[in-house]
């Protein structure tokens, strides 16, 4: 087994016995059996989901990943000492993180799924889209905030920047658009709408979900505009392919942080 | 054998480090003392390669450090000064995930083992044992696979004088074996009672190294810590 693996299997065990993990996977996995009671497992139901994933992942990946960095300071400082490569160690400090917490969201929403018989066959991959989302933003704001954790040395600015960076893509983002929009009806607005979307992993998720879902009218601007836009199967895999550059760019940019930090 | 030559490290506009120079010959035990602040954790963490020097030199075993992939470390045993594992874990486990990550069969050294009566708290997670306890986890883990070298960063803060005493003990021991030393603390007379060599650093320069008693009879002190406070009021002064 290779020291990636190795460091990932004993940083995951520490991992999901954390409270705070299990916790995550509880509160997604009430979610999602009260939803399915409630309003039964169709379209309706993957919708209130997704509302609640595209807040939900990317706030408590932010927090957790972040202070996780920030405490697992000392245990790192520990395993730098050992003859071990630094780049062997950011990867398996990312993914023995990033895994846990993809694998309590995974868990969370497709347990209740599975104990109701995998829930409307219609529906199944809007279904399978929403939980595969979920985890890709997982690891997506997991590298974010291993970034932040990295390049910022003091953990109450860390922590303070992955909560502005989570209240701008996840709350305000939309609204923001609306004002330029508004701002600028006079001039073709449809491109920079568009790099706006992509420049916004959560936006990203919604749109790929909800052109799946055949919902345009809840898309929100920018999912509006990128329906118009790209027409067949163009969009969600260039959607999709511009979400693993959001998993990529952090991941690069925290790992060569990492090799270069004095500790 | 550890050798350090003219090392600075600077962070951003914090000249930490203005030019260290010191030699630990091997099977010695250095002290390493100063004022808080005046660069000694730099110093050990340079040492590991945690940080990088700005510029100088650093040998273990007469080969540089500075540029490789760190199997140097394979050889040192290290103790920092705070003792954090990951909380969920348990002191078993956390011995096992080194010993894995190694690929070294280290044995808990039996007698640090027996006079700290860890027995039973190893099999309780990090997060519930007392600070004391987990410093002893802390050098037990320093000296899991047998190293040639140990870097010992304040190693009896938090311990109770008995297990203190029992880790001092161990350390002579070791160095009788052949193991070099470099510890770093606050208390002097544990110095004394450890040390064959002091090199004294203050802002980040080495102004004194070598054995305790030229340090004594230079100063005309009677033990280290008046040695030491003579030191540091002469270069205040």
């Amino acid at each position: 087994m290779s020291v990636v693996a190795k460091i990932v299997r004993a940083q995951a065990r520490d991992a999901i016995r954390s409270r705070w993990l299990l916790g995550y996977a509880a509160f997604f996995f009430l979610l999602t059996e009260g939803v399915i009671r409630f309003s039964g497992d169709g379209p309706k139901a993957v919708l209130t989901l997704a509302s609640a994933t595209l807040i939900v992942v990317p706030l408590v990946t932010l927090v957790l990943a972040t202070i996780h960095v920030y405490n697992a300071r000392e245990f790192t400082e520990l395993l730098l000492a050992q003859p071990i490569r630094r780049s062997s160690l950011f990867k398996g400090l990312y993914l023995g993180l990033a895994l846990p917490l993809a694998a309590g969201f995974v868990a969370g929403v497709g347990l209740p799924f599975l104990l109701h018989g995998g829930g409307d066959p219609a529906n199944r991959g809007a279904m399978i889209t929403l939980v595969a989302l979920g985890a890709v933003l997982t690891f997506s704001f997991t590298a974010i905030s291993f970034s932040i954790a990295l390049f910022a040395e003091d953990r109450l600015r860390g922590l303070g920047v992955a909560l502005g960076l989570w209240l701008l893509v996840g709350l305000l983002y939309d609204g923001l658009v609306l004002v330029a929009v508004a701002l600028f009806s006079d001039y073709p607005i449809e491109r920079p709408l568009l790099a706006l979307t992509f420049a916004n992993p959560v936006d990203l998720a919604r749109v790929l979900l909800l052109l799946k879902l055949d919902v345009a009218a809840l898309m929100g601007y920018t999912g509006a505009v990128f329906q118009r836009a790209f027409s067949g199967a163009l969009g969600p895999s260039l959607a999709a392919a511009m979400l693993g550059v959001w998993i990529t760019a952090p991941l690069m940019l925290g790992a060569r942080q990492f090799r270069r930090k004095d500790f | 054998m550890i050798e350090v030559s003219k090392v600075t490290k600077r962070f951003g506009d914090n000249q930490v480090l203005r030019g260290v120079d010191l030699t630990v010959a091997g099977g010695r035990v250095m002290g390493l003392v100063g004022p808080n602040g005046a660069g000694k954790t730099t110093l050990i963490k340079t040492l590991l390669g945690l940080c990088q020097p700005t510029s100088g030199e650093i040998r273990i075993d007469g080969e540089t450090i500075l540029g490789t992939e760190g199997s140097y470390r394979a050889r040192i045993g290290y103790m920092p000064q705070i003792a954090r594992f990951p909380e969920n874990l348990t002191g078993a486990e956390l011995f096992d995930m080194l010993r894995d990550l190694r690929g070294e069969p280290g044995a808990l050294d039996a007698e640090l083992l027996r006079g700290f009566s860890l027995d039973g708290q190893l099999d309780k997670p990090l997060r519930v044992l007392s600070g004391g306890t987990r410093q002893k986890v802390n050098a037990c883990l320093a000296l899991l696979f047998r190293p040639s070298i140990l870097v010992l960063d304040e190693p009896t803060a938090g311990l109770d004088p008995l297990s203190s005493a029992i880790l001092k003990d161990r350390i002579l021991s070791l160095r009788s074996e052949g193991v070099t030393v470099l510890v770093t603390s606050h208390i002097m007379s544990e110095l004394e009672e450890l040390c064959d060599d002091v090199a004294f650093l203050l802002d980040g320069v080495t102004r004194f190294v070598g054995p305790v008693a030229q340090l004594t009879a230079m100063t005309q002190k009677a033990n280290l810590e008046r040695a030491i406070a003579a030191l540091m009021i002469r270069e205040v002064a």
